[in-house]
């Protein structure tokens, strides 16, 4: 089948492919994903961020995104995990307008993890109306009754209180975030490389939210607390033609370190590797290439896709040596666009918990 | 009598008895006949004596109320009637004052169409039949186009044409003039000859009844 | 199995020497088979535009939320309602002009259109970018696109001056409906931010409570299991559809008498197949199989002749049902599998039920052919009383149908019964009038005449109520259309009362032509129109403004009012409601009803009934300034004129060439009648066509009735013959005979036909159409049914009777020959 078909928050790059959701016309819709970006503004090295315009939107790129996962606990214990994501995407360059002459398209997914069921849905919107966007200052993420949306009191590079809501026929969440430490960037200095070419994206994070909630599956509501990690990033050419999809994890250490780390999968079987290991107090070091080890462990099957849902990943430069498991084998989004996204978590040199997403199988 | 072997025809003790009108007749009062292969029996008797009747029980036509009849080793009596059916595909040739062809059949159809039901048509004993019926020249014709002695062989034919192990007759020459069932009935003489199959033939007329093997008449309901 | 083969030979061999009784048993099924399956096709064709036209972006078939003070609502809503967790979708809808043909324009929003809006539309699976994204697309249905006469990827000028997105065909809209992007229709239809309704999708979710978001400006609507189309329509479908039964029963007649002679011609075989030894399971296996395999046949070609009809029917009915109910009918017929099915299913059971006798005696046939009970007379008379005692039976069903029933379908029940009791009680009234004329016969021959024509009934009745049921309902449909057309076109003359007829594109241009009228002497007056629309008990109703006029007060078609009623009208506070909702909410004069209006529900009180023929929706008629002062918002755009007679011509083409107007808006009252009366003509020609089609069908019923008698006659006419009496005079006897029969048949056809055209004036009517009109009956007409009865009569008894007058004497004397 069509690789580009299964694809998600970081392959949703691909021109128009929102617009062929609901059928065949998908895969043609991809065809623009290794697309020259011709008219849309280009990712270049250097970029100087500026807070809060840059949590806003960025019209004059292709695609972009807002992404929230959170790690949590009810009271007995138990695990759970959510995820909010709003995508942008132009349907060509040009100016923006307002009314339906807008050419945003908008998509929403929420998920809602247990260790016994994972729900999901999603959402779709044309800019330009007032029916999904993105304000930056106060901060200001929606689609439809979904919101992510901070006050008068959010700090502009701490990005945070947030209070974030999702609902659907049969999950439903409303958490509140709170950090006490900046974002940082991602790549150099916020410019993250996709390849060894020129595909980049401008790519933030801030993985020290501190989460508290409630979730309900089924109407059944229980309070939760735990950590959610924000990821922004926008590009206009961010995946090269010959990518076929990417393994992406963030993790939460239980000592309070955070690492970002992704493979980007290359039908020539030479992975673009990358990964960000963050100290609690906000430093960060990129991890070169080649000190980084991920080892997919036997697959499971879904939808007749294979999933290497757990893996092993050893940077002997941290003395780092890690079992990561999903928290739910079968975290699979049969969103439009499907992947898998899901809660893990990992022992072996450290513990912690954190959030996968495998896309292209 | 012959040998029990040959015998295709076993009558023993034959009742019929009709209710017409609120009135109860006693049609056939305990008849006893045997035919053997190769014989020619005449049945006689005057109207009402239930010859017709007995012909038409002999050919499972209709259900007798008492008695057995045996053709070859099927008891007829006891036979359902699919099986009666089957009996009379196979093992009995009826051949009718009537002729009772079909209309809508060429001469050659209506010749073949019970040994083609029965499942025995068989082209060179239906070439030889035709020969020695003298219907090769009248194949293609209809039976309307027929004389009623050209219309008695077809049907005479068409009995044989499965090769029966009894042929009945039931006045078949009632229709003829006399020229013409004499030459139909000694046509058919020779062919139950041929063929050593037992022929049993309801009559009236007593010169034809003499010209078979043996001559049983019957007198209110019983062999006299 | 080959066993089976060979006795279907047998049997088939019947049919090559029998070509004519195969040929009458073929065309028994396949009219029975073609007129069915026509009507069905019809039936069908247009229920799939109902389907089309109910699943178009969320017609009555999709929950939705619409504005409470007028046609839209601000697009802001959308957004806020979304945002409120409702997964809706805004659709505007308006009417755009095409070199002066109006149009439906739906702009829709492919994004959050849900998936299960219709069954129809696929658009928003597709190609959504090109068509959200400039310049966007117009999709159409392909008989809109030929229409116009454009090809595809065209962009026509509307009338405000705007080109239209490139069309592009979508062969599921229905006609004259163009879908464009909502933010193009926004454009097109100068209604910045504004949609009408917001289609609601079925995913779930906490939605928040709809007067939160929107207080009471907006309004859930349920949806509909059935739409207003079909609801209207259904009355029309009953009507094919009844008529499609009542030749598929004539065409089992013929059937009938066709299985019924040629089982009868084929007994002595029967016999001869089982004394050969084929057991009566195998020979009633195979005369079902052989029935079933000649019915498959005609099956078959029926359905073709069947799609031929349906076509060439086609036109008038999408042409009735556009004029009636406005529902829109593709020109092009199509098919769907299971029309085949269940025509060929139809078939077979209609061969198996019209056989059912015949076969009912091959299962009981006895091997030997018992004595011929000589005593028809018993027999006929058992048969006589027994189908009279059933008839009674039926009358009784449509007596209690006709005290009790109050739906359309009791309508049609009453109708049926009435039919069939009459054509079950035909043959004791026949034999009755036979037997008096036999009672005072003078002449032997005269005497035998009688006699044997009472003889004769059994076999010929079946053609005969065959007869009798096409007549009947012949002579009601006829009365009914005539009647109908003479108090449609008396109505017509008083509600077209004015000479000339204008429609304004908008007020603007309304007022500008009034001012221009005002200074031409040829006008007599000037009588403002407007017309809103709202609900009144669940249905939508139309609200007429009537100008203070004596036009209106001479020729408005009042059926009942108030004196003074006129007078009454002024202050607004008393309106005329029109006979269909009068009869619908069973409202009298002095009764009051409430108007939902913008500015709060209006009170009116009835004070006249008035006779709206043909117009599917209910209708109040009310004083056009408290119209106005009620509805403010509504388009003050229609006119009609007094003029002077001779000028008419000068001003309507006067009017043209100043204000831009074409002929769909401005129409002198000639044109405008005959347009009307052109609806109403097509309305009745499917009716007249299966009418026709029912009268030759019967025809061919009474002349295979007649040539299957024709050959069992030979053994009661060749003793008469050997008596003495010519073969012509014969034949004569012959024709006469069958005339007499037929006449006495047509006679007691004509107050059955009237009896069935009071049913349907009186009871089918009122149902389906809601108005009543008067009973008259037309003497000419009744007179004209009788003759065709009787040329039909004729016509069927020609070919057997000169058979018979030709026949050799050798086949007369063939008869005693063959006598046994």
């Amino acid at each position: 089948m069509n690789a580009e078909l299964k694809i998600s928050r970081r392959a949703f790059a691909g021109g128009l492919a929102l617009l062929g959701l609901r059928g065949p016309a998908l895969a043609q819709g991809f065809a623009g994903l290794g697309e020259s970006p011709i008219g849309f503004a280009p990712v270049v090295s250097g970029r100087t961020f500026s807070f809060p315009a840059d949590h806003g939107a960025h019209p004059d790129f292709r695609i972009e995104w807002w992404y929230l996962t959170a790690n949590l606990q009810d009271a007995s214990g138990s695990a759970y995990g959510t995820q909010w994501t709003l995508f942008r995407q132009a349907m060509r360059p040009g100016n923006d307008q307002e009314g339906w002459a807008n050419r945003q398209l908008w998509m929403g997914h929420a998920a809602v993890t247990s260790a016994r069921t994972h729900r999901f849905a999603e959402a779709f919107a044309r800019g330009g109306v007032g029916q999904a966007g993105v304000d930056a200052k106060p901060f200001a993420a929606w689609i439809d009754a979904w919101d992510m949306r901070g006050s008068d009191q959010t700090g502009d590079t701490t990005v945070a209180p947030l209070d974030l809501k999702a609902s659907a026929a049969d999950f439903s969440y409303a958490l509140h975030l709170n950090a006490d430490r900046p974002l940082i960037l991602q790549g150099d200095g916020g410019y993250s490389k996709k390849s060894e070419r020129e595909q980049a994206s401008y790519y933030y994070s801030q993985p020290f939210f501190k989460a508290a909630g409630h979730i309900a599956i089924d109407d059944k509501q229980v309070d939760v607390t735990g950590q959610a990690w924000m990821d922004r990033e926008w590009s206009s050419q961010p995946l090269a033609s010959d990518q076929t999809g990417w393994d992406w994890f963030a993790l939460h250490f239980a000592t309070g370190e955070k690492l970002m780390l992704y493979r980007m999968r290359q039908t020539d079987g030479h992975h673009y590797v990358s990964g960000n290991w963050i100290l609690p107090d906000s430093k960060a070091r990129q991890i070169a290439p080649a000190e980084i080890d991920m080892m997919p462990k036997a697959p499971v099957e879904i939808d007749g896709r294979k999933l290497p849902v757990a893996w092993h990943v050893a940077i002997p430069s941290l003395a780092l040596s890690i079992d990561c498991a999903p928290l739910n084998a079968k975290s699979w989004m049969r969103t439009s666009f499907s992947y898998w996204e899901g809660p893990i978590g990992f022992v072996g040199s450290h513990s912690g918990v954190g959030y996968l997403e495998l896309t292209g199988y | 009598m012959a040998g029990n072997n040959n015998i295709v025809l076993s009558v023993r003790n034959l009742t019929k008895t009709y209710r017409t009108a609120g009135e109860q007749v006693n049609v056939l009062r305990g008849v006893n006949i045997d035919v053997a292969a190769g014989e020619r029996v005449a049945l006689s008797g005057e109207s009402g004596s239930g010859k017709s009747t007995l012909l038409h029980l002999i050919a499972g036509l209709d259900a007798a109320d008492g008695g057995e009849i045996r053709i070859g080793d099927a008891l007829v009596t006891k036979l359902p009637d699919a099986g009666r059916a089957a009996l009379r595909r196979i093992r009995i040739g009826l051949v009718f004052q009537q002729f009772n062809l079909v209309p809508s059949l060429d001469v050659e159809d209506n010749l073949a169409f019970q040994s083609r039901i029965a499942g025995r048509h068989d082209a060179a004993w239906q070439a030889e039949l035709i020969d020695r019926l003298g219907l090769g020249a009248l194949l293609k014709r209809y039976p309307e186009q027929l004389s009623g002695g050209q219309q008695q062989r077809v049907a005479i034919g068409r009995a044989l044409a499965a090769r029966p192990l009894l042929l009945l007759a039931d006045e078949p020459t009632g229709n003829l003039d006399e020229a013409t069932a004499d030459d139909v009935l000694a046509l058919t003489r020779d062919l139950v000859a041929h063929t050593g199959c037992g022929f049993l033939m309801v009559t009236h007329s007593t010169r034809l009844a003499a010209t078979l093997d043996r001559q049983v008449t019957l007198h209110a309901g019983l062999v006299a | 199995m080959r066993r089976m083969f060979w006795v279907l030979a047998v049997l088939l061999s019947h049919w090559r020497r029998h070509p004519m009784q195969l040929a009458t048993l073929l065309i028994g099924l396949v009219s029975a088979t073609a007129l069915w399956s026509g009507v069905q096709a019809l039936n069908q064709q247009a229920r799939i535009s109902y389907d089309r036209a109910a699943a178009t972006f969320g017609g009555v078939r999709t929950a939705m939320l619409v504005g409470r003070g007028g046609p839209t609502f601000p697009q802001k809503f959308f957004v806020d309602v979304r945002r409120a967790g409702w997964p809706v979708s805004p659709v505007l809808e308006g009417r755009i002009q095409i070199e002066g043909r109006s149009f439906r324009l739906l702009g829709i929003e492919p994004v959050t259109l849900p998936a299960e809006v219709g069954n129809a539309p696929a658009i928003g699976r597709g190609d959504v970018e090109a068509f959200i994204t400039p310049p966007g697309q117009t999709l159409l249905a392909p008989e809109t696109l030929s229409d116009l006469h454009l090809a595809e990827g065209a962009t026509p000028l509307v009338s405000s001056g705007a080109s239209l997105p490139p069309l592009h065909v979508q062969a599921q809209l229905v006609p004259d409906v163009m879908v464009v992007d909502i933010g193009i229709a926004q454009k097109l239809l100068n209604r910045p931010e504004q949609i009408s309704r917001l289609l609601i999708g079925k995913t779930k979710g906490p939605r928040e409570p709809l007067e939160k978001i929107a207080g009471d400006r907006l309004r859930l609507v349920e949806p509909d299991a059935e739409s207003d189309l079909e609801r209207l329509t259904d009355s029309f479908h009953l009507n094919l559809t009844a008529f499609g039964l009542l030749s598929f029963v004539v065409g089992l007649f013929i059937v009938n008498s066709a299985i019924g002679l040629a089982f009868e011609q084929r007994l002595a075989v029967l016999r001869t197949l089982r004394a050969c030894g084929v057991s009566a399971v195998m020979l009633n296996a195979v005369l079902v199989a052989e029935l079933v395999s000649l019915a498959l046949v005609a099956g078959l070609i029926g359905l073709v002749c069947g799609y031929f009809i349906a076509a060439a029917l086609l036109p008038d009915v999408a042409a009735s049902l556009r004029g009636l109910y406005g529902a829109q009918i593709p020109g092009e017929l199509t098919l769907r599998i299971e029309w085949w099915i269940a025509g060929v299913a139809i078939s077979v059971l209609g061969a198996l039920v019209a056989a059912a006798t015949s076969l009912a005696k091959a299962i009981r046939l006895p091997v030997l052919a018992t004595a011929q009970p000589q005593a028809w007379q018993q027999a006929q008379h058992r048969w006589l009383m027994l189908q009279s005692a059933l008839a009674l039976g039926v009358f009784v069903v449509a007596a209690l149908l006709l005290r009790y029933g109050d739906s359309l379908l009791a309508g049609f029940a009453v109708l049926a019964a009435l039919l069939l009791g009459a054509a079950l009680i035909l043959p004791a009234m026949l034999e009755l009038v036979l037997h008096l004329g036999q009672r005072f016969a003078q002449r032997p021959l005269a005497t035998w005449f009688w006699a044997d024509s009472r003889q004769q009934l059994s076999g010929l009745s079946l053609a005969l109520m065959a007869l009798l049921l096409a007549l009947a309902v012949n002579v009601g449909v006829g009365t009914m259309v005539e009647t109908f057309s003479r108090t449609f076109v008396s109505w017509l003359d008083g509600r077209l009362a004015a000479d000339v007829y204008i429609n304004a594109s908008d007020n603007a241009q309304a007022i500008a032509i009034k001012n221009w009228l005002r200074e031409r002497a040829e006008v007599q007056a000037i009588l403002p129109g407007a017309r809103a629309e709202t609900q009144l008990d669940g249905a939508p109703i139309e609200i007429l403004g009537l100008t203070d006029h004596s036009t209106y007060r001479e020729h408005w078609p009042l059926l009942q009012s108030v004196p003074d009623a006129w007078t009454r009208l002024r202050p607004g506070d008393a309106g005329f409601v029109s006979e269909q909702l009068a009869l619908r909410l069973k409202l009298a004069i002095g009764d009051h009803i409430e108007l939902p209006a913008p500015g709060g529900n209006w009170p009116l009180e009835v004070i006249g009934i008035y006779a709206d023929y043909g117009n599917p929706k209910g209708q109040v008629a009310v004083n056009i300034a408290a119209l106005i002062r009620h509805f403010p918002s509504i388009p003050q755009t229609r006119l009609g004129l007094r003029v002077d007679r001779n000028q008419i011509p000068g001003l309507v083409s006067a009017l043209q060439e100043k204000f831009g107007l074409d002929g769909r808006n401005v129409a002198d009252q000639a044109t405008m009648k005959a347009e009307s009366l052109q609806i109403f003509n097509r309305t009745f020609a499917v009716t007249a066509a299966l009418n026709a089609f029912t009268l030759g069908v019967a025809g061919v019923a009474l002349l295979t009735s007649l040539l299957t008698l024709g050959n069992s006659r030979l053994p009661q006419l060749a003793p008469l013959w050997a008596i003495g009496i010519t073969r012509r005079r014969l034949a004569a006897i012959e024709l006469t005979r069958t005339l007499s029969v037929a006449l006495i048949t047509a006679l007691f056809a004509l107050p059955l036909g009237l009896l069935v055209a009071w049913c349907l004036i009186a009871i089918v009517n009122v149902k389906a159409f809601g108005w009543r009109l008067p009973f008259d009956i037309f003497p000419l007409q009744l007179l004209e049914l009788l003759g065709v009865a009787m040329l039909a009569a004729l016509v069927a008894a020609l070919l057997p009777v000169a058979r018979l007058a030709r026949m050799q004497p050798a086949s007369l004397v063939k008869v005693f020959a063959d006598e046994r």
